[in-house]
């Protein structure tokens, strides 16, 4: 959307960007609930980016709640725990959410079992040094609950000569319909406070600054009164604006600081977490609990009853739908994660993964089936870039298969927000035609390798 | 329980959109020109009928005549080709002969619009192409405008020329306003020139009514904001610039702004999003451009009016306002670019 107000240009946010309706109200005042344990359970190996996980059971073996199941491949992987006591059905191939094949674990749930995790004790962390706690994160299977599913220990890994000054937690949830991150700030600031002072001490960050839109005053109230006078933490509210929770966006937000092109948020002294992740570290180093369950929203008009649920890892979709009451019969999409960035679900069969922040159901009215058009170079895609990239000229030099052009353009630069398709008039699958050469790019690049 | 499974779509984020489609934003210019077109109508009767008809049949026929069968029906959905023949006849003198209207709307479709590649590849805006084409070929009819108080039912005899003929017509032209202030130096009052009741095309005369649906568009969210800002300033600017040199000869700034093509131009056709520079630093530069080539060409041109030719020269200089105002890509240094 065209920025009408001049003197927004001044104001301490992110420029351009784009202003989706928030769509939160089904769900933001909706305490967070358990999904009672099902039957069958399938665990991906590859539910984070980087190497996958290499199994460490075999059929038929019994497993507890809590106990690893993998190991991590490589140093971007992490461990993975079985989310229910019971019995090992199958390492093999299962189909993932995309409708792709994937190696699997599946796990039957013991129905005579209490569900008691097989969890230690807390673990001190403060007599750990940086090396034990990366690998302990690692060891918990912890990642980037926002989304990205980036091994959270990698980015605590800090190379020699580099410091982190400031932890900034991400509490932005800047897409449409999502709530899950709101209600955890509201109803769990302990745990965020504990996990953010951690991971604070063991990076040396002078302070812990936790950013969190307007649109969640409550969760901006509730974290405050938790800060003690003098604790090095602070919260500053954010814009409500798409895409506020993208890393770099909400650290030029709140340093106004650019971090330079194709460089990391440790290179302008920050680390950036979501708050999902801090909790998770917390719950790991306070009572044990590996990551093995999320919070997901359950939203949109296809769904009967909207929630925001604790989530056992590899729960089926079907069976988290069926607990808020079903699809209504005119569903016609049904998708994991935000709308703006989030994915088709193929088969409702799909299990939950780590980076499956919610589940949306839409039905005709928002399910998209517009006519496209030509460009009219109306210039809204390059109005709303958060990147201050050419969308448009990114889509014709894709459909006219000009890659190498794309790349001179900074496409790799893009990180696929959507804002441009969000904008344009004429339904063109901008953020499609950006990915495809991003992709023909990649092939090249490999197959000269 | 069995549960039945609807069959689900695969569709790629972002599953959200705004709402404005290129159809609508289509229509809101239309919309936004009705009351012009219907003032044009009231100070012109049945004349404008003959010749904004005549223009949007040459614009439209023409359009279905060389887009290919596949794509008639999306081409013709999107509303492009019928708003520049609205926007051509508006442009128009009321006495023009109906066939040279049509061959306006012809021209303004095919060389303006199809020859390029249709709907948002063409370099120049396509219904001043078509009054280019006219002005040149015909520049007498061009030139001979009617005064607006006739009778709604009374025909300007020259609207039913045969085509390839002009009957040269006397005793009825009147100047406009911004002929009598070139070439007699007598000053129209802005009330007039404010409701439309001077002599002009068929829907320049109306300052009012054209910055109405100027609003709209605005709040409508088609329009960007400082194409017609940029350009209305420079004038306002430049022309009380001119006039401390010599306040006899120089018109005055509102009068500059009221006068003319220019409200209409600036409103609905440099604002065209194809041929208008994508950054919003290259609007700025090409308002400004329009701006001074307007006051330019009035002042010191062999002719009374300039906003055509001002637009369309700053049209021809779009691909290169944007090629040299991109901004600077987040995280990247100023230069990196080239």
């Amino acid at each position: 959307m065209i920025n009408l107000n001049p003197l927004s240009l001044f104001s301490g946010s992110f420029r351009h960007g784009v202003h989706p309706e928030h769509l939160k109200a089904q769900t933001q005042d909706l305490p967070i609930q358990r999904v009672p344990f099902g039957s069958n359970y399938v665990m991906p190996l590859g539910q984070h980016i980087g190497v996958p996980c290499k199994p460490m059971v075999k059929k038929g073996q019994r497993v507890r709640r809590g106990e690893q199941i993998a190991s991590a491949g490589g140093f971007v992987s992490i461990a993975l725990h079985s989310p229910v006591t019971g019995v090992v059905k199958e390492v093999g191939e299962f189909r993932t959410f995309d409708g792709n094949f994937s190696q699997a674990i599946e796990i039957e749930a013991d129905a005579f079992a209490t569900q008691e995790p097989n969890i230690g004790p807390a673990i001190d962390w403060e007599s750990m040094n940086i090396e034990q706690f990366i690998q302990a994160v690692q060891g918990a299977g912890i990642v980037g609950l926002g989304g990205a599913t980036f091994p959270a220990h990698v980015k605590f890994s800090i190379p020699e000569g580099q410091r982190i000054r400031y932890l900034l937690i991400n509490g932005a949830e800047c897409e449409p319909y999502l709530t899950n991150d709101h209600r955890l700030m509201l109803e769990r600031p302990d745990a965020l406070l504990m996990g953010a002072e951690i991971v604070r001490q063991k990076l040396g960050a002078e302070e812990t600054v936790i950013g969190v839109e307007l649109n969640k005053p409550e969760a901006i109230e509730a974290i405050k009164a938790r800060i003690q006078p003098g604790d090095p933490v602070r919260v500053v509210s954010l814009e409500a604006k798409y895409p506020q929770g993208a890393e770099k966006m909400i650290i030029k937000t709140i340093f106004d600081r650019e971090v330079p092109a194709g460089q990391l948020p440790r290179d302008v002294e920050v680390n950036v977490n979501n708050v999902s992740t801090i909790v998770a570290i917390a719950d790991y180093f306070d009572h044990g609990m590996p990551l093995i369950e999320r919070i997901v929203t359950v939203s949109g008009p296809g769904v009967g009853y909207p929630a925001n649920l604790i989530v056992p890892l590899g729960t089926p979709v079907r069976e988290v739908l069926k607990f808020c009451g079903g699809l209504k019969d005119e569903t016609m999409e049904v998708i994991m994660g935000g709308p703006m960035m989030g994915r088709p679900i193929a088969s409702l069969d799909a299990p939950v993964v780590k980076g499956c922040s919610g589940i949306l159901a839409f039905t005709e009215g928002q399910t998209l089936k517009r006519k496209e058009f030509p460009c009219i170079r109306c210039g809204r895609c390059v109005e709303a870039c958060p990147y201050f990239l050419n969308p448009a000229r990114f889509a014709r030099l894709s459909r006219a298969r000009m890659f190498e052009e794309m790349k001179d353009y900074f496409v790799f630069d893009c990180v696929e927000c959507g804002c441009c398709t969000f904008a344009c008039p004429s339904a063109i699958p901008i953020v499609q035609l950006i990915r495809t050469g991003k992709d023909q790019l990649r092939n090249t690049q490999a197959s000269a390798k | 329980m069995k549960q039945r499974d609807p069959e689900l779509l695969l569709q790629h984020a972002p599953f959200l959109r705004q709402g404005m489609t290129t159809p609508t934003a289509m229509g809101d210019v239309l919309i936004a020109l009705t009351p012009a077109t219907l003032a044009g109508l009231w100070y012109f009767g049945i004349s404008a009928v003959l010749v904004i008809g005549a223009s949007i049949a040459g614009a439209v026929l023409t359009e279905i005549a060389f887009i290919g069968t596949e794509r008639r029906g999306e081409s013709l959905l999107d509303g492009s080709g019928l708003l520049t023949g609205l926007l051509l006849g508006l442009t128009l003198p009321p006495g023009l002969p109906m066939w040279m209207a049509f061959l306006g709307g012809v021209i303004a479709l095919g060389l303006g619009k199809v020859i390029w590649g249709g709907l948002g590849n063409n370099l120049f805006n396509p219904a001043l192409v078509g009054r280019a084409f006219l002005l040149a070929t015909f520049p007498i009819a061009m030139t001979t405008w009617t005064t607006p108080d006739e009778a709604f039912w009374t025909f300007r005899a020259t609207n039913f020329d045969i085509p390839f003929t002009y009957t040269e017509v006397d005793g009825i032209t009147a100047a406009t306003p911004l002929g009598l202030m070139k070439f007699e130096q007598q000053v129209m009052p802005l009330s007039n020139l404010f409701m439309g009741s001077t002599s002009g095309s068929l829907g320049e005369t109306s300052g009012l009514l054209l910055i109405l649906g100027g609003i709209y568009l605005y709040i409508r969210r088609d329009l960007d904001w400082r194409v017609p800002v940029s350009i209305l300033l420079t004038v306002l600017v430049f022309s009380a610039t001119l006039g401390l040199f010599d306040s006899e000869r120089f018109p005055t700034p509102l009068f500059s702004v009221f006068s003319g093509g220019l409200l209409l131009g600036a409103i609905y056709m440099a604002t065209d999003p194809v041929t208008s520079p994508t950054t919003p630093t290259g609007t700025w530069i090409f308002g400004i451009g329009i701006g001074l080539l307007v006051v330019l060409i009035r002042v010191f041109g062999g002719m009374p009016e300039g906003v055509m030719y001002a637009i369309l020269l700053m049209n021809a200089a779009t691909p290169l306002i944007d090629r040299f105002t991109q901004p600077r890509v987040f995280g990247h240094m100023r230069g990196d670019n080239d």
